[in-house]
């Protein structure tokens, strides 16, 4: 499983006027943990939707490249991206309240991801639903199979959408700020649990969000964005040593338990930074 | 800091807060000196917010006592009641009238009791904010979302009260808008000498902004602490151990 | 003039509330000039107004003069339209007709909306007893049938334009009451009313400065959208006899006389159907595109 974009550009036409979201980035991910970091409207969403294809019609997709694997995106039909979406690249959302159904029960829904792309009698849909419920953690899978999205807390919800994603066996994730509508805790106990079944499966990740210390806690590598433009990409390891500017005055903005600032240093963004890369 | 003698500026003795069956908080009790800063931390479901809302006066469904400089607070507040206390909250774009430019939006508690000179106070207003005058006559969706939590600390500050409350003020802000934010609160306080009640549920905003904190659990103030002795580690209870352990980890990279 | 206008109203930062405003209204304007179908509305009812009002100037005849040699006349160059049953110019009277159709169609609008906004942003912002008090209320009006209450004030008072209106206005008010009782409960929880509460204003400064302001948009368009069928059942009172009466030349009553020449003489029905055909039709269009362009989904 690789994915490669290379020179992806995203723009929006809005009665005349030309904006450019996304200039120009190119990004390369194996079997491997990447976060991509931004503050809003650095575009990152915006990237991992233009990798499946799910960006409105008034969006400008253009790129060099940009494939999974020998399947060439740019090109792909709706067709071809169908059979892409779900079974082979998962997309997990920001908040749970909005991505499931709110009229079916957490079973019924993940049942028919199963069902969807893998097939099964009733019996071997419900026995499999509850192991993947079982897998996320979830301490009472029965009890959450027949209960509705409002019924249940914003983490299990999560939990929920991760067994539904991961139903069809995918090979490369894309989580998109999948915690930050939730608690300290809670955020630690899903990225954890993400964490975990990547690896034991042997899957790609896509991180986005917009928490840097985060990011670099889970994933190996971390490309940080900015205005459309990925500033800097370095080991999730190095950070702290990182050299560009605008990841340094990120970090250093940060208020911090453990060590006092009388004030907190404010991020000067430079105008030079999106020049430099325009070569 | 401020006077060991100094009579309390905000008293909450024994505060329950339910609706209908459900008991939100159970029994709330702490005490904020005047110029002092007082974090509340906890998670969601905690209470803390409904705290603050009872405190703010927006909530009138509670028992107990809120004292303000000394005076008991009655469960529907009198209108000046507002010019000493006031609130910032969490959400930028939903806590700015989306049909108002900001001059109306500013004006509008100096209407209401009458303040003269609406002009220069709103002038100057926007200078404090260090927002450029040239904002004054947009409406909130042509401002970006840090210039719209700078108007919210405007329109709490505008008639001069005594007492922020804040509820997750940076919450939905960047972190680089997030810093901006934070010093500007720090600089008004002290320029002003105002007491702040901050809730949040990020231990490291609460450490930066705040002098004492309370932290909340499933209803109840389970401990109230010094920030010193937050970041020191000395702790007594394990719900704020566990917080503040998650908080450093995510430092330590 | 036109260019340093658009100029002042489009400047990124106002500099006045008025420039703001007028920024804002221009904007809307110009979203409302995109859609086609709107402005084909905009313009019939504009030029409908237009004719009304200048129908003593530009009728050819007095709609009441009868000729009753020239009855059932075809169209002609004398007379645009043809002649009724009486030799009166249906041109004339279709001209006159639409001051009255207009008129009630005003009346009604002007004293139904700020009652069903005042109803509802009241019931919805202070709840409890008084929410389900005017709602019942509300209920009560929303039940009547509103040809048969016409025919009741008509049994009670007199026939004429003053029980249709009267009629139409008591059974049209509700919807506007939960339009904007919706709106209000939709808003009343959000934070930027906290922070009204929060300047100690009284409840009743934020229902009408900061909560009725926000249920307009949604109350024009369906104001807009209600003026056709409040046309067709003006019509439809004036067919049964019970608004304007005889010699007044409204739409409905013309083709109430009309339709006993319907087979013949088909003319003289036909214009005054056409005349509420194509304005009903202009509010709809009209209204459609206004709630594309005022539907807060999109501001």
């Amino acid at each position: 499983m690789q994915v490669e974009i290379k020179n992806l550009r995203i723009a929006f036409e809005n009665r005349g006027t030309r904006f450019e979201a996304v200039r120009g980035i190119s990004l390369s991910l194996g079997r491997e943990k990447l976060g991509i970091v931004g503050e809003s409207g650095s575009g990152k969403s915006l990237t991992a939707r233009a990798l499946m294809k799910l960006l409105t019609k008034n969006a400008q997709v253009t790129a060099d490249r940009l494939t999974l694997d020998d399947i060439d995106l740019l090109k792909a039909s709706e067709k071809e991206m169908r059979a892409i979406r779900g079974k082979r690249v998962g997309f997990i959302l920001q908040d749970p309240k909005y991505s499931l159904n709110p009229v079916k029960t957490i079973g019924k829904q993940i049942a028919e991801a199963w069902r969807e792309h893998k097939g099964g009698s009733r019996k071997e849909l419900r026995d499999a639903t509850l192991d993947l419920l079982e897998q996320v953690k979830i301490r009472d899978p029965k009890k959450v199979f027949d209960s509705y999205p409002h019924e249940i807390s914003g983490g299990m919800g999560q939990r929920a959408m991760i067994a539904m994603m991961l139903a069809p066996d995918p090979e490369l994730l894309i989580a998109d700020e999948p915690t930050s509508a939730l608690d300290a805790t809670v955020q630690a106990d899903i990225l954890r649990l993400i964490d975990d079944l990547v690896e034991r499966r042997g899957m790609g990740l896509i991180l986005i969000s917009h928490d840097l210390p985060l990011v670099s806690h889970f994933c190996d590598r971390v490309a940080v964005m900015y205005m459309g433009q990925i500033m800097e990409e370095m080991a999730a390891s190095d950070l702290l040593q990182a050299k560009h500017p605008y990841t340094q005055g990120l970090l250093n903005c940060m208020p911090s338990l453990l060590h006092p600032k009388a004030r907190l240093p404010v991020l000067v963004r430079d105008e030079a930074w999106l020049k430099e890369l325009r070569t | 800091m401020n006077g060991a003698g100094e009579k309390p500026m905000i008293e909450v003795s024994d505060l329950k807060i339910a609706f209908g069956p459900h008991v939100i908080v159970k029994g709330a009790n702490f005490t904020v000196a005047p110029r002092e800063s007082f974090g509340i931390v906890g998670e969601s479901g905690s209470g803390k917010s409904t705290v603050l809302r009872a405190m703010a006066g927006l909530n009138e469904v509670w028992d107990g006592a809120i004292r303000f400089d000394g005076v008991e607070a009655p469960r529907k507040r009198p209108a000046e009641f507002f010019r000493q206390v006031q609130m910032v909250f969490q959400d930028p774009f939903g806590s700015l009238h989306p049909r108002q430019t900001i001059d109306r939006i500013l004006s509008e508690i100096l209407l209401v009791h009458r303040i003269g000179d609406i002009d220069g106070r709103i002038n100057r207003a926007l200078a404090d904010v260090a927002l450029p005058q040239s904002v004054r006559f947009r409406y909130p969706h042509q401002l970006s979302g840090g210039q719209r939590q700078r108007v919210a600390i405007a329109r709490a500050l505008i008639a001069e009260p005594k007492i922020l409350l804040l509820d997750e003020p940076t919450s939905a802000l960047d972190v680089s808008v997030q810093a901006e934010v934070l010093n500007l609160l720090a600089d008004l306080r002290e320029q002003r000498g105002l007491t702040y009640v901050m809730v949040s549920h990020n231990l490291a905003v609460i450490a930066h902004l705040c002098n004492r904190l309370g932290v909340m659990q499933g209803g109840e103030m389970v401990e109230q602490l010094s920030v010193e002795d937050l970041r020191a580690g000395r702790i007594a209870h394990p719900h704020t151990r566990e917080l503040r352990e998650l908080s450093v980890s995510l430092e330590e990279v | 003039m036109l260019a340093t206008f658009r100029n002042w109203a489009l400047d990124e930062m106002p500099s006045s509330r008025r420039q703001a405003a007028w920024g804002r209204r221009y904007r809307t304007w110009l979203a409302l000039r995109a859609n086609p179908l709107a402005m084909i509305g905009l313009f019939i009812i504009l030029t409908c107004v237009i004719l009304s009002v200048l129908a003593p100037l530009l009728a050819p005849y007095d709609p009441a003069a009868q000729n009753l040699e020239l009855r059932l006349a075809r169209p002609s160059i004398d007379h645009l339209f043809g002649t009724d049953e009486l030799g009166r110019d249906i041109l004339s009277r279709i001209l006159y007709g639409g001051r009255v159709t207009l008129g009630m169609v005003v009346t009604v609008v002007v004293l139904v909306a700020p009652l069903g906004l005042a109803v509802g942003c009241i019931a919805g912002y202070f709840g409890g007893w008084v929410d389900t008090l005017l709602m019942r209320v509300t209920d009560v009006f929303l039940a009547f049938p509103r040809l048969i209450l016409a025919l009741a004030f008509v049994a009670a008072l007199r026939p004429g334009v003053e029980s249709a209106i009267l009629a139409i206005a008591l059974t049209a008010w509700p919807p506007y009451a939960r339009i904007a009782r919706a709106e209000t409960l939709t808003v009343r929880n959000a934070d930027f009313i906290a922070a009204c509460r929060l300047t100690g204003a009284s409840p009743w400064r934020i229902v009408a400065r900061h909560i009725a302001p926000m249920c307009i948009p949604s109350l024009t368009v369906r104001v807009t959208l209600d003026m056709s069928s409040i046309i067709i059942t003006a019509a439809s009172l004036g067919f049964l006899g019970m608004g304007a009466q005889p010699p007044s030349p409204e739409w409905g009553a013309m083709i109430a006389t009309a339709k006993q020449y319907l087979l013949q003489q088909w003319w003289v029905a036909v214009a005054p159907c056409v005349a509420i055909l194509l304005t009903s039709l202009a509010f709809n269009f009209l209204g459609d595109g206004l709630r594309d362009v005022l539907d807060p989904k999109h501001s």
